[in-house]
């Protein structure tokens, strides 16, 4: 479970998260949608402590991610997270890509790692790109890529930061079935996403972002079907 | 009238060939092993130049100053004679090579940190969102990919070691190819002659060293 307490972050004296109180639950799949420049991408950055905060507390499984004593490099593991710039390592096939984290951070051996690896590369439908340099590749498949990167750590929570926006248009379906997939297998997720139409047909919640703060929550059918405040509605009218 | 007496004489130059081919042997690898053992102080004084720690950012600016802006050869000289007066006496082939590493740490720092520029923040990011450490994320993830950014300038950095390391006859170093040039003209006084066959010597090593890293340039960083 993610606990997320009145959180706040700034960066010099932009205050850009002003107080966010939200819990996630296992198995739940939680989106984010708001206006450019709302702090979502900062919030996620915070949960796996990419980013500091200045007040509040994340909690991931009771662990506090700002505490002084926890080791964000063990915590990481336990969270993959996927960005809208897939970040492929470029000196490495797509295999080798997948297995660095195992064999570096887990310490697997090449060969156990190398299944985990193939076994996730299949599971996006990369499993002919083994030996692929990622420049070889189309954003979609990059992005996929990156999701196996991800879920070759066994992670317990996926999040994703507009894993999508930097994709050709025709090439967004294919990483959402993949997301798609992973929701229904239970995964727990946060999704940043401008895809509202995919938001409201995986998640168990939405939350609408708006300068910094939660400004709605609430199952998809509320926030995204009918929507309270006028803000959510304007920026539904926007993107949609 | 100016007289002219000068005469070559190939014959004996040729036939002491292959004792300067020994010195390039020993040219050559010194200037391996001053590449090798300066791109891991670059790397090392790369991230001390980027660390929050005010001494380490001090300590690397200052060694890329000094090795930028003083003349390869007083290095030399200085760490062959400097390093004597404080009782630590060193042969004149360490000089040298202490002399020549200092130097390339010193300007791959530079190149380095230009190179750096190209791969972005975002690389490192994604490494450490995986659980890697940050020395990790820097040495298996940045690292690979600054080297072939890089690697241009770090070819073009090793054939001037080659040629640098012919200032090694300014502290006493007889057996590379400048070396071992010279202790022959000194014996013969055939100076011209053998002085040629070392250029000649030279410039085929650069030549050759410059056609192999290109071979594996591409071999390495083909992706
Ligand atoms: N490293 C940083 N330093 C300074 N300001 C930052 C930094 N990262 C983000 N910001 C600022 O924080 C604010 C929120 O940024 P954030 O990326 O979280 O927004 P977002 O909701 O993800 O927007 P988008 O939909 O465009 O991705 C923006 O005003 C941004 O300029
Ligand atoms: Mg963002």
């Amino acid at each position: 479970m993610i606990e997320i307490q009145n959180v706040h972050k700034s960066f010099g004296d932009l205050e850009v998260v002003k107080g966010v109180t939200m819990n996630v639950n296992k198995g739940e799949v939680v989106s984010i949608i708001g206006g450019s420049g709302s702090g979502k991408s900062t919030l996620l950055m915070c949960i796996n402590g990419l980013e500091t905060i200045q007040r509040g507390s994340i909690r991931v499984d009771g662990i506090e991610v700002h505490a002084k004593g926890t080791n964000l490099d063990k915590l990481r593991r336990r969270i993959g997270i996927v960005f809208q710039q897939w970040n492929a390592f470029a000196h490495l096939t797509v295999l080798e890509n997948v297995m660095l984290a195992p064999r570096l951070v887990l310490k697997l051996s090449r060969s156990e790692a190398e299944a985990v690896a193939v076994k996730q590369l299949k599971h996006v439908g990369l499993g002919d790109k083994l030996k692929v340099y990622p420049g070889r590749l189309s954003g979609g498949q990059q992005q996929r890529m990156a999701i196996a990167r991800a879920l070759a750590m066994s992670p317990d929570y996926m999040l994703f930061d507009e894993a999508t926006s930097a994709l050709d248009p025709q090439l967004v379906g294919e990483v959402l079935d993949t997301m798609r997939l992973l929701a229904e297998e239970g995964m727990t997720m946060i999704l940043v996403t401008h895809e509202i139409k995919f938001a409201k047909e995986v998640s168990d919640r939405v939350a609408f972002f708006h300068k910094g703060v939660i400004h709605e929550i609430g199952s998809p059918d509320q926030v995204i079907g009918n929507p309270q405040k006028p803000e959510t509605v304007q920026f539904l009218k926007s993107v949609l | 009238m100016f007289d002219f007496k000068y005469r070559f004489q190939w014959r004996q130059v040729i036939n002491n060939l292959p004792a300067m081919l020994d010195g390039a042997w020993i040219t050559f690898y010194t200037a391996l092993l001053s590449m090798v053992i300066g791109i891991v102080i670059a790397l090392t004084l790369l991230s001390m130049r980027r660390s929050n720690n005010v001494a380490l950012r001090s300590v690397a600016i200052g060694w890329v100053s000094v090795a930028r802006n003083t003349p390869a050869l007083l290095q030399i000289y200085f760490l062959y004679f400097g390093l004597g007066a404080f009782g630590a006496t060193i042969s004149s082939w360490a000089a040298l090579l202490a002399g020549i590493t200092f130097n390339n740490a010193g300007y791959l720092t530079e190149n380095f940190r230009g190179g750096l520029r190209a791969v972005p923040e975002t690389q490192t990011r994604a490494a450490r969102s995986l659980g890697m450490t940050s020395f990790q994320a820097y040495t298996r993830v940045v690292i690979p990919q600054l080297l072939r950014i890089v690697f241009y300038p770090i070819t073009n950095q090793m054939i001037w070691a080659l040629l640098m390391t012919s200032l090694g006859v300014v502290v006493g170093l007889n057996n590379d190819l400048m070396g071992a040039t010279k202790a022959l003209t000194d014996l013969s006084y055939r100076t011209f002659e053998y002085f040629a066959v070392a250029a000649i010597i030279y410039y085929v090593l650069a030549k050759l060293t410059f056609g192999v890293a290109r071979l594996a340039g591409w071999k390495l960083f083909s992706y």
